[in-house]
């Protein structure tokens, strides 16, 4: 790569942060007041009780709990991608991992603020950390709320680590690149970062340390979000499926709120030489496994609870297939599988607008599928007499929606002081292959060794 | 001196001044070389290859695996309620803490391993070029003897530079 591609690439992706149009002026004015509206909505709620919004018995659980799953799913496919893609190599990520990589981290943020607005007394929250308080009561550890606690501070944690070291060398590009105040804010965060040898060593080193160490951690939050509901006796709660049957949506949400917002950061920052339609055809063919996979564990679990017959459950299963939550199923049946699976299987259809009206579909299909496991369950326990319904209240659809607006405006303005996609691991995809020492080369050859 | 470096366009000349700078009888130690990108086919970038972050990262775990069984233990024997008919320490649920902790200790681990080794944040001025952020590559000789400087400069000539900087 010569001097002028590499200067080009620099001014391509440090433009947006120069430069912010009118348009993003406008869209943080109307993000930041929809995120105001939902906070007032909070205050609201915790002036006048949970009574406001429509949970009441035997519905505890409903839209706060939902957008908590929900956004703890869609978190997964940031790091599942870019971990994944960056142990075995896959080249093509290097463009896509920290947009990947941003989803998870603001994803993360927001859905662990849903089990705070749905606490009655909020300002208590506090109490989900295990430290022996005042009343000399210790958090019970064997509650699948306080593993909830534990596996997403884990995730957090590394997410955000993860996401931080990378950027480092970009803001000493930035430091050297900016001028003004700009210069000196990226200078402090770049940490006196040179570009030694050994600095690079130790970076890709720590990357792929912790790679290895957030797949396994991504798993697991997600199998424990589904422990908070199949660890009780409740219809349709408790099976052994819900573990992958969650990590598998989370997966599938993920990778679709990708492509949206892959597709949204390359017309509004003008990354078409950086994003290229290969993104979206390999990002399409995942999509189009987990669809398929999400098909399957719907499948499993459905067809498990139809054949036991059981009484209790039967009243969810029903209700959901036919009854009034049904429309709200065949809905997410739609917007799951049957719409996204003919566009992403037809490699004609697989294009840039395919991709994103699959993933459109399957990011509303997923809150839907959220939505369900959650409420009817409740809404049909066990006991006839306790019967009821839920309708979502306006405080919490306005909540729902300020979420929404506080993600795209956290993402918008992450794009705006961080270019979006990793300079110099962009770079280094224009490489040739590394130089391998001689031990190297005969593990290489080993690996391509035919045996008799 | 502090440092006397040159700016490369390519990686190629980059390798040939440290190749150069090596048959001058330059140790390893005084040579840096600084780049904008990890460059793993060249050479010059392989000295650090071997490290410890994965032992350092493994211990981590293991530092984070036994804090995870304490805190796990430590509760529920020192508020023992039984819930769910549990045993009051209930492995399979500590199980989840343990693992969540050991991950934990291990991201944590790599992470101060990495600051501590690349020396980060420092408010010290290290040898460095702005120029560098275009795609320049600088091959320094840190600290260098009063006496070879001018044969360096020579070295740097040979390998096709045209600017020499030092930094006092």
């Amino acid at each position: 790569m010569d001097l002028k591609t590499e200067q080009k690439i620099n001014d391509d992706l440090l433009r947006p942060l120069r430069h912010p149009s009118g348009w993003f002026y406008l869209l943080v004015a109307v993000l930041g007041t929809s995120l105001l509206m939902g906070v007032g909505s909070w205050l609201y709620q915790m002036s006048n009780g949970l009574v406001v919004a429509g949970l009441r018995w035997p519905v505890f659980w409903a839209v706060y709990i939902t957008n908590f799953v929900f956004w703890i799913g869609i978190s997964h496919a940031g790091k599942l991608i870019s971990a994944i893609l960056l142990l075995v190599n896959a080249t093509w990520r290097r463009p896509v991992t920290r947009c990947a990589e941003v989803i998870t981290v603001f994803a993360l943020m927001i859905g662990a603020l849903f089990p705070i607005i749905h606490l009655g007394r909020p300002w208590l929250f506090f109490w989900l950390i295990p430290y022996p308080s005042e009343r000399q009561i210790w958090p019970n550890l064997r509650s699948p709320l306080a593993w909830d606690f534990f596996a997403i501070s884990t995730y957090l944690t590394g997410s955000t680590l993860f996401l931080l070291l990378p950027i480092i060398p970009d803001c000493a590009l930035m430091r050297d690149q900016m001028t003004g105040w700009r210069r000196r804010i990226y200078g402090v965060l770049a940490l006196g970062w040179q570009g030694t040898t050994k600095q690079w060593h130790r970076l890709e080193a720590a990357m792929q340390v912790m790679a290895i160490a957030i797949v396994p951690v991504a798993v697991s939050v997600h199998t424990i979000v589904s422990f908070d509901f199949s660890m009780s006796p409740v219809p349709m709660w408790h099976s052994t499926v819900f573990g992958p049957y969650f990590v598998a949506g989370a997966i599938f949400s993920g990778i679709a709120a990708l492509i949206v917002a892959m597709a949204v950061l390359r017309k509004a920052l003008h990354l078409e030489e950086y994003l290229h339609p290969v993104h979206f055809q390999n990002l399409g063919k995942l999509l189009l496994l987990m669809s398929l996979l999400w098909g399957y564990f719907t499948f499993a679990e459905r067809l498990t609870t139809w054949y036991g017959n059981a009484p209790a459950e039967m009243a969810v299963f029903w209700e959901t297939q036919t009854g009034s939550y049904a429309p709200l199923f065949w809905t997410m049946v739609f917007c799951n599988f049957v719409i996204p699976f003919p566009i992403l299987a037809i490699k004609r259809l697989r294009t840039i607008t395919g991709c994103v009206i699959a993933s459109s579909t399957i990011v509303a299909g997923m809150w839907l599928e959220r939505f369900l496991i959650v409420v009817p369950s409740l809404a049909r326990k066990n006991l006839p007499y306790t019967w009821s319904y839920y309708r979502p209240q306006p405080v919490e659809i306005m909540i729902t929606i300020a979420t929404f607006a506080a993600m795209v405006l956290l993402y918008t303005l992450f794009s705006k002081a961080v270019p979006i996609i990793s300079i110099w691991e962009l770079k280094v995809g224009g490489h040739a292959q590394p130089l391998l020492t001689a031990e190297e080369e005969e593990e290489q050859r080993a690996l391509w060794r035919v045996r008799p | 001196m502090k440092a006397i470096y040159g700016l490369y366009s390519n990686p190629d000349s980059a390798q040939r001044a440290v190749n150069e700078l090596r048959r001058q009888g330059v140790p390893d130690g005084s040579i840096t070389v600084i780049t904008s990108q990890p460059y793993e086919e060249y050479e010059f970038s392989r000295r650090y290859k071997q490290t410890w972050i994965f032992w350092i990262a493994a211990g981590g775990g293991a530092l984070g695996l036994t804090g995870g069984l304490t805190l796990a233990y430590l509760t529920e024997t020192l508020w023992p309620i039984v819930t769910g008919g549990m045993p009051i320490v209930a492995w399979w649920p500590n199980i989840i803490i343990m693992f969540e902790l050991t991950m934990l200790g291990s991201i944590l681990a790599t992470v101060v391993s990495l600051m501590v080794t690349t020396e980060l944040p420092t408010m010290r001025s290290h040898v460095y070029d702005a120029e560098v952020s275009q795609g320049k590559i600088m091959v320094a000789v840190e600290e260098p003897v009063d006496e070879d400087v001018a044969k360096l400069e020579r070295t740097f000539r040979t390998s096709g530079i045209q600017e020499i900087k030092r930094v006092v």
